[in-house]
């Protein structure tokens, strides 16, 4: 059985995809920071995979046949920068929260756990 | 002076952007002087937030009465051809939805001067901040910016939130950011696959790409849509996606829950451009994609949200349950999928959002004169000035509820006459119930506040500041005036309306002629499955 780019490219993204939402579903703030993080890699991926997977084309219009398409690219690079800067945000917020509610549990109780 | 006044003319779409981008970058170089003694730098910035805003509110005025005259106005950042550059178009959707964000944003920048921006740092630079962002989502047509500024208006929205800080407001904060960042997720999926399914994503031109989308890409452009729909129903708080919005916008201070009135209809405005404009009717096998969804959801949410609305413990809780009633009342008259409905739906939200906002100013103020008590829905102290506050109170809920001469009467009769079809019994006893409703609730909050007096105890010692009535009668006024000027508002949603179902119009405007004989993707190439597009 040969494993095909597209069935590997797929089932990676869902693979992060499906670890990013357990992780985002947990009580503690850190796991959910974790799993938007991973969500955001998945979608990133994602958007990239939409320009279609493209074997040995020029990135740019030329003189060739065609070229891969430049614009999920563009997307992909916005979409890093803003989960790069809410990403930082949700951290300094968890740490504000954690600080004002001495426990960063998202029901504010403790679980059983150490503080 | 001719120069100037032409270029100001011909820039005038991307101004709104603009100009808020450049008072928060000055507001932030100036300092807010947090920790100075007396402040000198706080009232300069005050100054320069509101003359940025009196600004803004004469460009949307001017922006508006251009869009009144009819067409579209297109605006190509870089000078890019349209559907490969980032296109700003302003019609009449998007003037209304400009000129009520200024009309918001002025009473709440005064607001705010009166006390609030001096308990955290950088309130104002956040608030025009997120006027960038708000002004951003509704003069962009292009679906990817509207994802870019949906984010400015969130990030700023975040900060705004926690402005004050407390362990309350980050209890909701936290959630709220994670929630939102989970549906920014969603959007780009969506958004990405609307594109691999019709090769762009400009609004118009998409407008006439999904009804020529393959068959075997159809259910693909579909999912991606539904997940729109998703995300939009969360910005707006619709049913089931709603959960989050009342003690969010209940712990939030004063005149950030006022601005974020407008929030939820950021949700709407986009729904209405891309369910009901691009997926609406002429949209091939896509055609009124939504319609199942959207008209029970939103029935469904109005009635869950009075239901809400009837238990709730404080004032601001109970407004916030209100926006949601409200929001549903909207989505309702939009799912109609009819010219009469979107216009009825565009009327109802200018009342809404007015009353929203006021209401919860007017919380703050009524809850600063009942002592210890504050706004918790509970017998106290009488307030100081009880026929002040409670006429506004009275007017608002009138507005709300939707009794006549007010506008939010206007507006639900609107929805009203706009139904038709097998649908018109559900709309018409859910939009009167949930007035019932919404009645009950507030009769109940306006007797507790105002006449379930214990004289024994002492509530707030003075009335409020006239810099705070200023800002809470002035959105009161501009609902009044709402209801005297209520035929040429309504000719202009009409015309608003109409101009959003003409897609042939909006895309010759957007793309010239070139733009709807292109080929189905712009690159060519050998792709996935190995052949020739």
């Amino acid at each position: 059985m040969t494993l095909s780019l597209e069935f590997l490219v797929a089932s990676g993204i869902g693979w992060i995809t499906a670890c990013g939402i357990y992780l985002m579903l947990r009580g503690r703030s850190f796991p959910v920071v974790l799993g938007l993080t991973l969500l955001g890699y998945a979608v990133n991926m994602f958007i990239f995979a939409m320009g279609r997977l493209w074997l040995a084309m020029p990135p740019i219009v030329g003189a060739a046949d065609g070229a891969a398409d430049p614009l999920p690219q563009a997307l992909v690079l916005t979409a890093i920068v803003i989960g790069f800067a809410t990403t930082g945000l949700v951290i300094e917020m968890a740490l504000r929260s954690r600080h004002e509610a001495g426990t960063d549990h998202v029901d504010g109780g403790d679980a059983g756990g150490p503080r | 002076m001719n120069v100037l006044a032409r270029l100001l003319q011909e820039h005038l779409p991307v101004l709104p952007v603009l100009l808020p981008l450049a008072t928060a970058l000055l507001l932030l170089a100036l300092g807010d002087g947090a920790g100075e003694r007396g402040r000198p730098a706080l009232s300069r910035a005050r100054a320069v937030s509101i003359v940025s805003a009196a600004l803004g509110l004469l460009l949307a005025v001017q922006l508006a009465l251009d869009a009144d005259a009819g067409g579209w106005r297109v605006y190509r950042v870089g000078d890019w051809p349209a559907p490969f550059g980032i296109a700003l178009v302003v019609d009449r959707l998007s003037a209304l939805m400009l000129l009520l964000t200024q009309l918001l944003l002025l009473p709440v920048a005064v607001y705010a001067s009166g006390g609030w921006d001096a308990h955290g740092r950088h309130f104002h630079a956040l608030l025009h901040l997120q006027v960038m962002g708000l002004n951003g989502a509704f003069v962009t047509g292009d679906l990817f910016n509207l994802f870019v500024f949906f984010e400015v208006l969130l990030v700023a929205s975040y900060v705004l939130l926690v402005h004050a800080q407390g362990r309350e407001r980050f209890r909701f904060g936290v959630p709220y950011v994670v929630l939102n960042l989970a549906a920014s997720a969603l959007f780009l999926i969506g958004v990405s696959l609307v594109y691999a399914a019709a090769g762009t994503l400009n609004l118009a031109h998409l407008a006439v790409r999904v009804a020529q989308v393959a068959p075997a890409d159809t259910a693909l452009l579909q999912a991606g849509a539904m997940l729109l729909l998703v995300v939009f129903g969360f910005k707006a708080a619709l049913l089931p996606l709603h959960l989050w919005l009342p003690g969010t916008y209940a712990a939030a201070c004063a005149p950030v829950s006022a601005l974020f009135a407008i929030m939820t209809k950021v949700g709407v405005y986009a729904i209405l451009r891309v369910h009901g404009v691009v997926f609406g009717d002429g949209a091939g096998a896509s055609a009124r994609l939504v319609q199942d969804w959207l008209l029970p959801l939103a029935l469904a949410s109005s009635l869950v949200a009075v239901l809400g609305a009837l238990a709730a413990g404080t004032l601001p809780r109970l407004v916030g349950w209100l926006t949601i009633a409200s929001v549903g009342t909207i989505l309702a008259a939009l799912g109609l999928f009819t010219a009469e409905g979107w216009s009825a739906a565009l009327f109802y939200m200018v009342n809404s959002t007015l009353v929203i906002a006021a209401l919860f100013l007017l919380s703050e103020l009524v809850g600063a004169q009942r002592g210890e008590v504050g706004e918790r829905l509970e017998p106290a102290g009488p307030v100081a000035q009880p026929t002040l506050l409670g006429t506004m109170l009275l007017l608002l809920a009138a507005s709300m509820v939707g009794l006549p001469p007010l506008p939010g009467f206007i507006g639900k009769l609107m929805i009203l006459q706009a139904a038709q079809g097998p649908v018109t019994p559900w709309l018409w006893s859910v939009v009167l119930l949930v007035g019932f409703f919404s009645l009950v609730g507030l009769a109940r909050a306006g007797s507790l506040l105002f006449w379930a007096v214990e004289p024994g105890r002492g509530g707030g010692a003075s009335g409020a500041s006239p810099r705070l009535l200023i800002a809470t009668l002035s959105l009161l006024a501009l609902l009044l005036a709402t209801a005297v000027a209520a035929g040429p508002l309504q000719r202009y949603t009409d015309a608003a309306a109409a101009q959003l179902a003409d897609r042939a119009g909006a895309a010759r405007a957007v793309l010239g002629n070139a733009g709807a004989a292109q080929a189905l993707r712009p690159y060519r190439g050998l792709d996935a499955q190995g052949g020739h597009r």
